[in-house]
């Protein structure tokens, strides 16, 4: 019971024969090799699998890959232009928004769909968005530094 | 997960027929609560219909004094209209604390409603408003939709199309938040509608109920102090590793002052 399942992924026309089954983070992981994204729970609720669809951030390992057929997905390999960061990923680096890193594109994905609606982010408003993620390092302190931040050199680049 | 058989229809009336001629099918949504579901092998449908491909379940509109939502609209279209922060802010509040954004951006209010969890947020708002639940075949009140613990008024086969929401004097959800899953533990709606106050109740029991004795004393003076002497009994309320039943008792009195504080 396969079939082939075509999306653009970081602005690349990809196909894979898949099972209904397989969810889209196995579909980025196992068929395409991008294995940028990770799991870290089986139950929705951590964001460590965070991607876009069609420019908004969802859980890539609650939505099966057929479900996304024809949709446009950006992982975190697809932030970076060669070897220049995104600012988010820029950010995160600068103000040390990680420790062993097991959350961080999730929580780099999660925060540029924040920054992409506003680029002044109080950090109330970063907490209140992180709900979805789940970092078990840092504390958060520096990750909401770093989204801040991220967000706010997202928006002067935009200007 | 078990695998199955993947259908996509464009239209109503193909997955209806899809629905129908499948041995076991279930219809999906936004996925957010199915897909856990079958990732812990606690469903094994032999196929699912995806519902996202059908136009007609989808967009918000104002019609008369009410807000008609399409049931395929996410959380947080409905957190973010323009028309539902308009009529019903109270409304677009709910919706914007479901869960978590990426929670927001795939589920739906027609999921919610369908799968009638006792903490959903949703029901409260249906049962409070007065909203009808519109389907293939009829429309439901409200009240009469949700009939137990993950139980609804839904007949096999029967898919919801869209809620009616008529729009409120004023309106106010409150919830204390289960602090890790973002459910309610217990929250309240309350509404001061053209057909009088409604106070509904959703994480506390076994499905949404209304609090006839407050909406009683709310009737005569809508102010937080109304209700005050109103002892809210335990009996027959939830208690999990949560909260005891005693606490949603009394969280119910807490949260029901709060969102009539917040009616203004
Ligand atoms: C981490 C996490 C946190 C959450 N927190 C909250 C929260 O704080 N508050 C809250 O209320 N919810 C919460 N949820 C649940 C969320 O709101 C779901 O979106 C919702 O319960 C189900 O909606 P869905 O669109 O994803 O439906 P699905 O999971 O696709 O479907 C759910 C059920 O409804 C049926 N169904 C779906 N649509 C229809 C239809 N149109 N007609 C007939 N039957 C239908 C399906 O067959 C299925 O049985 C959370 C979920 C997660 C994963
Ligand atoms: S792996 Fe997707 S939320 Fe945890
Ligand atoms: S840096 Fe280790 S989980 Fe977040």
């Amino acid at each position: 019971m396969t079939s082939p399942v075509s999306m653009t992924v970081n602005g690349k026309a990809v196909t894979a024969t898949v099972e209904p089954r397989t969810l889209l983070v196995q579909y980025l992981r196992e068929h395409l090799g991008l294995t940028g994204t990770h799991v870290g729970c089986d139950t929705s609720q951590c964001g460590a699998c965070v991607v876009h669809l069609d420019g908004k951030s969802i859980k890539s390992c609650t939505i099966l890959a057929v479900q996304a057929a024809g949709g446009t997905v950006t992982t975190i390999e697809g932030l970076a232009k060669g070897s220049e960061l995104h600012p988010m990923q820029a950010a995160f680096r600068e103000h040390h928004g990680l420790q062993c890193g097991f959350c961080t594109p999730g929580m780099v994905m999660s925060a540029v769909d924040l920054a992409q609606r506003k680029s002044d982010l109080s950090e109330h408003e970063v907490r209140e968005w992180l709900e979805g993620n789940i970092c078990r390092c840092t504390g958060y302190h520096n990750i909401v530094k770093a989204i801040q931040a991220g967000a706010a050199a997202m928006g002067s680049a935009k200007a | 997960m078990y695998n199955f058989e993947y259908h996509e229809p464009s239209s109503l009336a193909d997955a209806l027929s899809a629905i129908g001629s499948a041995e076991d099918g279930k219809l999906m949504a936004g996925g957010m609560t199915l897909i856990p579901t079958l990732k812990q092998r606690l469903a094994q449908p032999s196929d699912i219909v995806d519902l996202a491909k059908i136009a007609e379940l989808k967009g918000i509109k104002r019609e008369g004094n009410s807000v008609v939502i399409g049931a395929m609209t996410r959380h947080g279209e409905v957190a973010t209209s323009d028309v539902v922060k308009s009529a019903i802010p109270a409304l677009a509040d709910l919706a914007g604390n479901i869960g978590d954004p990426q929670v927001r951006n795939r589920g739906t209010i027609g999921g919610s409603i369908c799968n009638n969890d006792p903490a959903a947020d949703y029901p409260s708002a249906v049962v409070a408003l007065g909203a009808t639940v519109i389907t293939n075949k009829r429309r439901i009140a409200g009240e009469d939709f949700f009939t137990g613990m993950f139980e609804t008024a839904l007949e096999p086969g029967e898919v919801v199309t869209a809620v009616s929401f008529p729009a409120p004097e004023k309106a106010a959800y409150m919830k204390f938040r289960n602090p890790a899953s973002r459910y309610a533990i217990v929250g309240v709606f309350v509404a001061k509608t053209s057909g009088g106050v409604r106070v509904a109740v959703t994480g506390a029991g076994a499905c949404v109920f209304r609090q006839n004795e407050m909406e009683a004393a709310l009737e005569k003076s809508f102010t937080p102090d109304a209700i005050k002497g109103i002892e809210v009994s335990a009996d027959g309320l939830n208690a999990d590793i949560h909260a005891g039943a005693d606490y949603r008792a009394h969280l119910i009195g807490v949260m029901a002052k709060r969102a009539i504080a917040a009616c203004g």
